[in-house]
């Protein structure tokens, strides 16, 4: 069930892309989140280009696996995901943050496709997934429906009341990733308001929680591979995995940065960037090659 | 499917329920017709009369615990899997506590979350302000794609939660506590959406209410007619939003004397709904406001609040009353105008 050379390979080559278009499309748009973009790129790659079982010529089939960005201000990188799978062509993507756009700062389930619900207010992405997985049951389907929420969003005691009816109703069908990058706008998470001990208040909320470097495909893969072993039981717990990743992850000069939360880039900036990531990569492509590739 | 075909229900139960048992049987009605609909509620399925439906449907009955702000957000989420959630809790905690989760996973997704919000305005009585909801029509009313329903008692319940489901977006209906008395004895006295009822026709001055002051209402008109010879026409505006336009600039032009009566604050609820139809139509009128004059309501049995705030027939008539004085011409002059 791991990835094999080929595999783990693609989905590298498909994050780095991913991480490419953040940074075009935030230096083209004038902002985006581009820390917390860049921190779930490889979780989003790895649901969207292997696990999730979607089907982008029919966005709306009712029987697909459902997903929610509960941090839904990594809408920048959710969007690239949308698109490289095929969702939308790339160049709509060019409207980023304009006036009438589809697409801006936090997704819309209404005007984009393959978004399942809109998402922005932190807290609110997780209790519309257990609804979600709730209605799946009801329906008697077996689509699955994946949540991702960030670290700094578990503050939001919704977060909390979703998880405890998470695990009342068994949601084996539900798996909820933390990206757990460790900070949030004002500074680092255990400053600000402390999360820790994370994952065990998680597996006391009744959670079956799973702990992964965010990065690591193979691990990710691993943890949805059992989630969805978990997910063919007749009872048991919801998963949920706590993704260890890294803010600004791949761009060198944003790496573990408070101040990359939100920001811009400018023509010297983008220029760094783009070598960051290709040195970070060892892809033998370079940006430009890659770019609406 | 929604349209209440086949349902068993009469109006000779109506006098012995409530307007939440009513809903609790209505609803388990229409879901034996329609396989989308499923309830929810927040630890109130007992006091919002869900547990009736419950009952009859365990399967499709979700109790999400004290937590109103999942609950709409779980509504949701089942709304956008192709379910019509009915999410059932206190009004207050409905409109305020979970004011979020409505107007944007619910409202701005344009979901078919159908709110059935009970205990509203000061109908929980000794409970206090903590459990008083006089904000929620306001709150409601400002949320695009909400439709906003106050039925007038049991047997206006019913028909507007059968209306609610073939809604294709958000609903919220405000219901009391449940000890209101009727007030229509037929279901059949042509119910519709946005399209208020005229409860009794009048040319001299227009009340026009919502939710058991529509009752009260209707009694002011009849001793007015009786004691002061006055014809007063009444209007039953179960829905606050859409606004029944039509029938407010009819009341402005056949009797130029309005007065709206509410269980809410008389700011952002029926009474600002009405005036604002009023203004826009650059149409003078005499316009008064009776409900909660923004401030809190006190502990109390409901009778004895409603008595407080004017809510009830004697106090409407009075205010009907002194209204009389407030005339207006056709002519340009403006200085003797009110």
């Amino acid at each position: 069930m791991g990835l094999d050379d080929e595999q783990r390979r693609r989905l590298q080559d498909q994050a780095l892309d991913i991480r490419r278009d953040i940074v075009e499309i935030t230096h083209r748009s004038g902002g985006a989140h581009i820390g917390g973009g860049l921190s779930v790129v490889d979780i989003l790659v790895l649901l969207y280009f292997k696990h999730l079982n979607i089907d982008p010529q029919r966005p709306d089939w009712e029987d697909r696996d459902r997903f929610v960005l509960s941090k839904g201000h990594a809408a920048v990188a959710f969007v690239a995901v949308l698109a490289r799978r095929g969702f939308f062509p790339f160049e709509e993507l060019d409207t980023f943050n304009t006036f009438g756009s589809a697409f801006g700062m936090h997704p819309d389930s209404l005007r984009i496709t393959g978004c399942d619900a809109s998402t922005g207010s932190l807290g609110h992405g997780l209790p519309m997934a257990v609804g979600m997985a709730l209605a799946a049951r009801r329906l008697g389907k077996t689509f699955r429906t994946f949540c991702v929420l960030g670290d700094g969003e578990c503050n939001e005691g919704v977060v909390w009341e979703a998880l405890m009816s998470a695990a009342h109703y068994s949601l084996t069908n539900l798996i909820t990733i933390v990206d757990r990058n460790r900070l949030m706008i004002d500074g680092p998470t255990e400053e600000i308001m402390s999360l820790e001990p994370l994952e065990e208040k998680l597996s006391a909320f009744g959670h079956e929680v799973l702990s992964v470097n965010g990065h690591d495909l193979d691990e990710l893969s691993e943890a949805f591979d059992r989630a969805e072993r978990v997910a063919q039981a007749a009872e048991g717990k919801p998963v949920c995995i706590v993704a260890h990743t890294v803010k600004g992850k791949g761009v060198d000069f944003m790496e573990g940065q408070v101040a990359w939360h939100y920001g811009s880039i400018d023509d010297e900036l983008r220029r760094k960037a783009r070598a960051s990531l290709d040195r970070s990569s060892g892809d033998e492509r370079s940006s430009e090659e890659v770019l609406h590739g | 499917m929604g349209d209440g075909t086949g349902t068993t229900w009469t109006c000779y139960d109506a006098a012995t329920m409530t307007a939440r048992e009513i809903y609790g049987h209505v609803l388990a009605e229409l879901s034996d017709a329609d396989p989308r609909i499923v309830g929810l509620t927040a630890d109130l399925a007992k006091s919002t009369a869900i547990a009736i439906y419950e009952r009859r449907h365990p399967d499709r009955f979700f109790n999400m615990g004290i937590a109103e702000q999942n609950l709409m957000g779980v509504a949701a989420g089942m709304a956008k899997t192709g379910l019509i959630p009915f999410a059932s809790t206190f009004a207050a905690f409905a409109s305020m506590r979970a004011a979020e989760q409505v107007r944007t996973d619910i409202a701005y997704q344009n979901l078919p979350v159908k709110i059935i919000a009970t205990h509203a305005g000061v109908s929980f009585g000794s409970a206090g302000t903590t459990h008083h909801c006089t904000e929620d029509l306001a709150i409601m009313r400002s949320f695009a794609n909400m439709t906003v329903i106050v039925p007038a008692d049991g047997t206006e319940t019913a028909n507007a939660v059968r209306a609610a489901v073939d809604i294709p977006g958000p609903v919220y209906i405000r219901i009391g506590r449940g000890f209101e008395p009727p007030f229509y004895d037929s279901e059949d006295y042509g119910f519709e959406v946005g399209r208020s009822h005229t409860v009794r026709d009048g040319s001299d001055v227009t009340i026009i209410a919502c939710g058991i002051a529509v009752l009260q209402s209707a009694e002011a008109a009849r001793l007015l007619q009786e004691h002061d010879g006055l014809s007063v026409r009444v209007l039953n505006m179960h829905t606050i939003k859409p606004i029944d336009r039509e029938a407010v600039l009819n009341a402005v032009s056949d009797t130029r004397r309005i007065l709206t009566v509410e269980e809410h604050n008389v700011l952002g609820g029926l009474g600002s709904a009405v005036s604002e139809v009023i203004v826009e139509s650059g149409k003078g009128c005499a316009f008064q406001k009776l409900g909660i004059p923004d401030e809190y309501s006190p502990v109390g049995y409901p009778e004895d609040l409603y008595a407080h705030f004017h809510l009830e027939a004697n106090g409407i008539a009075d205010h009907v009353r002194s209204m009389l004085d407030l005339e207006f011409e056709e002519d340009e002059d403006w200085e003797d105008e009110v």
